[in-house]
């Protein structure tokens, strides 16, 4: 998970209070970043699906895009549904590349004269040069260090966020405004990577700590590190860049043909569409799935898959212990052939057959906000 | 009753003929939260510095090894069902196997209590 550099390790406006905090301080994506706080990983992905976390997602690129025909570019290099994105709303989306491998996912919302990117920590530096190389005449601005961003995350959220901003309670799903919290100019978005309900706050980096020393003095919120944010997107059956998805898998083999639309999939427009147009049409040759080992070890990032003839069938991406699941959980792709539900697989962990089966995505029912 | 300590944090306990092997409070405070155990069954033979047992956090997988050379008496089997006792007295109750020592003078290479916390202090 950790990228480990010779530079220095940048910071967000939060790092002293995650060492006021005492957590424990990991090198990510070139950042000085939470992985846990004394609650430990355990009971801080508990809290989350229970009450509420506090993460930091600081880290990562949040891009405005400006000028006209920007929505018409864009959908250049990514195959969303941008036209049909309404003012407030936002769109998972990703960007392809030639060969309809993934360059990066993201979220992408229509805030009226501008539109606002999230991208991935790891991958901001190249998203930014893709976007300025594939949108001319478009003004990108990287946000960069000015600006923080908190995700608040659990089923008490609404809660806990409607007692500073009472009109967030009923924001739909992918929702995008913005507000003032207790006088600080924020935005508010009705998403998040954990399966939870929550929102995504954000704010001048100045006032960051601010914010979320206000949410932390709610008796239901809890700061929680990257350690919990990833075994929570594992049980959502949410995929983390760079594992389960990266250059060389395609939505359509990743299971993320949901993110493109009818339109889209027939018009095409984008890098590696045709690809993509093809697999759609005549299937994959793998595909992403859930495992679910039978006994109690984990299976994780690497794990190799066999069938149930010992054939070499694919590879876990992502695997751990889910703490709601309160067993092991894993991702993985495998030869379509293996890719049902309920398909028996082995996993060879420590050089022993353990016994698996194809599972159903999300590991967890997701709660998101429907109304 | 004689206690030592490895540079990876295992710690063995010896008592007559039979030694106790676990991880250390402060190998366990570095994994968190122990959600797996593997231990070895009855028997088996250990080579110091080779893989012993298998003990897992929610984030990572770690090898036990063996401190010395021996064979396998008993795996815990109370730690492979509840693997949260590896937190909650990893020098007690939480212990992963008992061994035989086919070795005894193995153990002086080890670090006594004074070392060991001395060791662990230049972790940090």
């Amino acid at each position: 998970m950790s990228s480990e550099t010779d530079s220095p390790l940048l910071l967000t406006p939060l790092n002293a209070l995650h060492r006021e905090l005492g957590a424990k301080m990991v090198p990510f994506a070139g950042y000085d970043m939470p992985v846990q706080y004394p609650l430990g990983v355990l009971k801080e992905h508990l809290h989350t699906r229970e009450q509420v976390g506090l993460f930091d997602v600081s880290h990562m690129g949040q891009v405005i895009l400006r000028g006209d025909g920007v929505v018409d570019a864009l959908e250049k290099l990514v195959p969303g549904e941008l036209k049909a994105l309404k003012e407030g709303r936002i769109r998972y989306s990703f960007f392809t590349n030639d060969q309809g491998g993934i360059l990066d996912d993201l979220m992408i919302a229509n805030r009226g004269d501008h539109l606002f990117l999230v991208v991935n920590a790891a991958c901001k530096g190249p998203d930014i040069a893709h976007l300025v190389a594939g949108l001319p005449g478009v003004e990108v601005e990287y946000l960069g260090d000015d600006r923080g961003l908190l995700a608040l995350q659990g089923p008490v959220a609404a809660t806990v966020l409607a007692r500073f901003l009472p009109e967030v309670a009923t924001m739909p799903f992918m929702s995008m405004v913005s507000a003032s919290l207790k006088g600080i100019p924020v935005t508010i978005a009705r998403s998040g990577y954990t399966g939870e309900d929550g929102y995504e706050i954000g704010i001048d980096a100045d006032r960051t700590e601010d914010v979320a020393r206000l949410l932390l003095a709610e008796p239901e919120v809890a700061a929680i590190g990257l350690g919990a944010r990833d075994s929570l997107r594992l049980e959502a059956g949410l995929c983390l860049y760079g594992h389960d998805i990266d250059t060389t898998t395609t939505p359509v083999e990743a299971g993320l043909t949901w993110a493109i639309s009818k339109r889209r999939r027939e018009e095409g427009g984008y890098p590696g569409d045709a690809i993509v147009r093809r697999q759609l049409a005549e299937g994959a040759a793998r595909y992403r799935v859930g495992i679910q080992p039978e006994g109690r070890a984990p299976a994780r990032e690497h794990t190799e898959i066999q069938d149930a003839s010992g054939q070499t069938v694919g590879e876990v991406t992502s695997g751990g212990f889910g703490p709601s699941a309160n067993a092991p959980v894993a991702m993985g792709y495998v030869t379509a052939a293996n890719a049902a539900v309920g398909t028996p697989l082995s996993l060879i962990v420590r050089g022993k057959a353990l016994p698996a089966k194809v599972a159903s995505l999300p590991f967890v029912p997701q709660r998101y906000y429907r109304g | 009753m004689t206690i030592r300590f490895t540079e990876d944090h295992e710690w063995i306990s010896v008592d007559g003929d039979v030694a106790t092997v676990g991880i250390t409070t402060f190998a366990q405070s570095q994994l968190g939260d122990v959600v797996f155990v593997e231990v070895p069954e009855a028997g088996r033979a250990l080579t110091k510095g080779k893989d012993a047992a298998v003990v897992e956090s929610v984030k990572a997988a770690s090898e036990v090894f063996a401190p010395v050379d021996g064979t396998v008496v008993e795996g815990n089997q109370a730690v492979v069902d509840e693997p949260a006792l590896v937190n909650s007295d990893p020098q007690g109750a939480g212990w992963f196997f008992k061994m035989t020592l086919a070795n005894p003078a193995q153990l002086d290479g080890l670090m006594d209590q004074a070392a060991y916390d001395a060791f662990v202090e230049g972790q940090h």
